[in-house]
């Protein structure tokens, strides 16, 4: 795949910011999640390029690195949307009803929970818990609690976030 | 409600200084007596009269087994080794509680205290606080707490001058309820897939890096320097015979006050729902507690004026748990809430043993098939089996206890389940399968909103002809014609 020269810049300034932390990291096995965390911080993601780098950086195989991504659900080998929708879907919320609020959205939205909408504005996650179960049912997007959520909110709170879309951010993001 | 009735059954200790310090500021803690206690242990206690005034305090652990956190800390002091390590077990995952968290948000300094003199009692220097990533704002502010104390020498070299060195660093979690359990812990703090390990070797002999360690939970932890405040004979005085202190709870569901509320050991939980929590919402009936999150069970009515300690609810088939307390009314459904359970044990499931990750998926299927109208009388007794067998033999906490809510719920509610197998009814008409939308005549004015509505043409009548008429082999139960029907004239049975 060829890039545009602004996408081959930013590529290499994110590779640039992985390559110093990895520095702090050298040779250090144990502090892989930490790595991790940090790369996906800078990625968005951890495609198989990024993992690679971990691995050799961190002194750690490759398959292991793998095996460590694909354990704990934080981590994503697939580019997410710009805003993350998650669904609190702990026990609290259940009860209230978030399991419609799922379903509703993922009609709207036209795809499954862990997806991300063609145009790439949206992600959609369902939580374990997010621990604000006196607000229940709460619904986050980008970290923002909306409390006492209901199917009904769904289309403003869609219609917000996709207008709040900049234009020229949405060109530079185009591959 | 008054707000005298809801702080009136209350004792707050852990919660004391959460949310009326500044988290951010260690001056205001320290201006609450704080890391009084961890001076005076530092200064003028030897390690072994620490553990010894831990004991006599009864304290035990709030994360969920009650395990006496005194002979704890006693094990791994006595493990010969130089390097020890103290982990405080923030991976709060439990759907439903927040306690942890709001300590950590709120009072973060009292957890560092807790760690400091934990760590001088077994001679650990190095301390990890593990954190789910899920809480951003409790990894800030401990984060932000272990420098302020770095900077007053509350951690770190020779605190005290008392020649001690004990240093605390934040690990994250990743997303992974197992690593709650305190071997997956151990492995994902080193960087590893957080899959437990067989015990013994115990982590208070064979834990981090394989040295010495003690693995407490936030809320222990946070009790710790209170009991050298006000001495281990106060906290004694607090609760049960066997359940010492206070304990936190995370209100939530079906109840009218929903939020954290701390209750000394031994009160009922009638007391919580109904003075504390002010009744349930809407005026519905109460039909059962649920505690201890996917690891406990329900309690129903008929044992609300049980005391809440250790021992009582291990008796009610329930545990402590770490203190996540969801309420749920009569338009519940206990095989859909044990459903909702197995649901999530099976998906947080490492995989590493065989009786865990296939037999809960077995359970789910079976529990599926149930709230579809297509479960069988003998599906019962196999539920039990299966879960006996899952009980008995999985690895680690999350397999051992994750048939406890279907064990339960069939306990209390086996009423329930029966009613869904053989009569093919949901009685709380919550598996969408197994209910019905009747029309009700009388409130019918035939006006035809609910026809045009139905996506498979399930309802005919003639226009202003009341009634109209659900043709229930056609319905595919989606509930359209009940929300739009202006009269309320359409029944959930």
């Amino acid at each position: 795949m060829t890039m545009c020269n602004s996408c081959q810049q930013d590529a290499e300034e994110k590779y640039a910011e992985l390559k110093k932390v990895l520095t702090k990291y050298h040779n250090d096995p144990e502090s892989l999640i930490v790595a991790l965390h940090e790369a996906q911080l800078i990625f968005g993601y951890l495609p198989r390029d990024v993992q690679i780098h971990i691995a050799e950086a961190l002194n750690v195989p490759i398959s292991e690195v793998y095996g460590v991504v694909t354990f704990y659900s934080l981590f994503s080998t697939v580019p997410k949307g710009r805003n993350k929708i998650t669904v609190c879907m702990g026990t609290a919320c259940y009860v209230k009803g978030a399991g419609d609020i799922l379903e509703a959205l993922k009609e709207n939205l036209k795809i499954d929970v862990g997806e991300t909408t063609e145009d790439g504005v949206f992600t959609l996650e369902s939580a374990r818990c997010v621990g604000a179960c006196s607000l229940a049912p709460v619904v986050m997007v980008n970290g923002e609690v909306h409390s006492e959520f209901t199917a009904q909110d769904i289309p403003e709170l869609i219609r917000g976030y996709r207008a709040a879309q900049d234009p020229a951010e949405k060109r530079s993001d185009l591959h | 409600m008054g707000q005298k009735e809801y702080l009136k059954n209350q004792q707050r200790e852990v919660l004391q200084n959460c949310g009326l310090i500044n988290p951010e500021n260690i001056r205001e803690y320290i201006a609450r007596d704080g890391y009084q206690a961890m001076g005076r242990v530092l200064t003028s206690c030897q390690p072994q009269d620490v553990i010894e005034q831990i004991k006599k305090s009864g304290l035990r652990g709030r994360g969920g087994g009650g395990f006496p956190t005194g002979r704890k800390w006693e094990y791994a002091a006595r493990a010969v080794n130089e390097d020890k390590y103290i982990i405080c077990n923030g991976d709060e995952g439990d759907p439903g509680a927040f306690m942890d968290r709001s300590v950590m948000e709120g009072d973060p300094h009292a957890v560092l205290e807790g760690m400091v003199i934990a760590g001088y009692a077994i001679g650990a220097h190095r301390g990890y606080i593990y954190v789910r990533a899920e809480y951003p704002v409790a990894v800030e502010r401990m984060e932000l707490a272990i420098k302020q104390a770095r900077e007053l020498g509350l951690v770190g070299k020779n605190i005290f001058s008392s020649g001690f060195d004990f240093d605390i660093e934040v690990r994250l979690g990743a997303g992974a309820f197992v690593c709650g359990e305190e071997t997956a812990m151990l492995n994902s703090i080193a960087g590893k897939r957080g899959e437990p390990r067989p015990r013994p070797p115990f982590p208070a002999v064979a834990g981090l890096f394989h040295k010495p360690t003690v693995i407490n939970n936030v809320e222990t932890l946070a009790n710790v320097g209170r009991i050298f405040l006000k001495g281990p004979e106060y906290f004694a005085g607090i609760g049960t015979e066997k359940s010492k202190g206070t304990k936190v709870f995370a209100l939530a569901g079906k109840i009218n006050n929903t939020g954290l509320i701390e209750v000394p050991m031994g009160v009922t939980l009638r007391s919580i729902i109904f003075d504390i929590g002010g009744g349930i919402q809407k005026g519905r009936k109460f039909k059962a507690v649920l505690i201890g999150g996917p690891s406990g069970g329900c309690i129903p009515e008929d044992h609300l004026d049980a005391p809440i300690d250790y021992d009582s609810l291990l008796k009610l088939g329930a545990m402590m748990g770490s203190g996540g307390l969801i309420v749920m009314d009569e338009s519940d459904c206990m095989v859909d809430i044990a459903k909702f359970f197995l649901e999530f044990t099976q998906d947080e499931s490492c995989g590493k043993c065989t009786p865990c990750r296939v037999g809960t998926k077995r359970m789910h299927e079976i529990l599926q098939r149930i709230t579809i109208g297509e479960g069988k009388e003998e599906d019962i007794s196999l539920l039990k089996r299966l879960a006996e067998d899952i009980r008995k033999s999985s690895l680690c906490g999350l397999g051992q206890t994750a048939p406890n809510p279907v064990l339960s719920t069939l306990r209390f509610f086996e009423e329930e389940y029966l009613a869904h197998i053989r009569d093919k009814h949901c009685p709380a008409g919550v598996c969408s399968r197994l209910v019905r939308f009747e029309i009700i005549p009388e409130k019918c004015t035939a006006c035809s909103i609910c026809a045009r509505i139905c996506p498979v043409e399930a309802i005919s009548g003639e226009p202003k002809k009341p009634p109209y008429f659900i043709h229930q082999g056609i319905c595919i139960k989606c509930g359209a014609c009940q929300a739009k029907c202006p009269f309320s004239a359409i029944a959930k049975i």
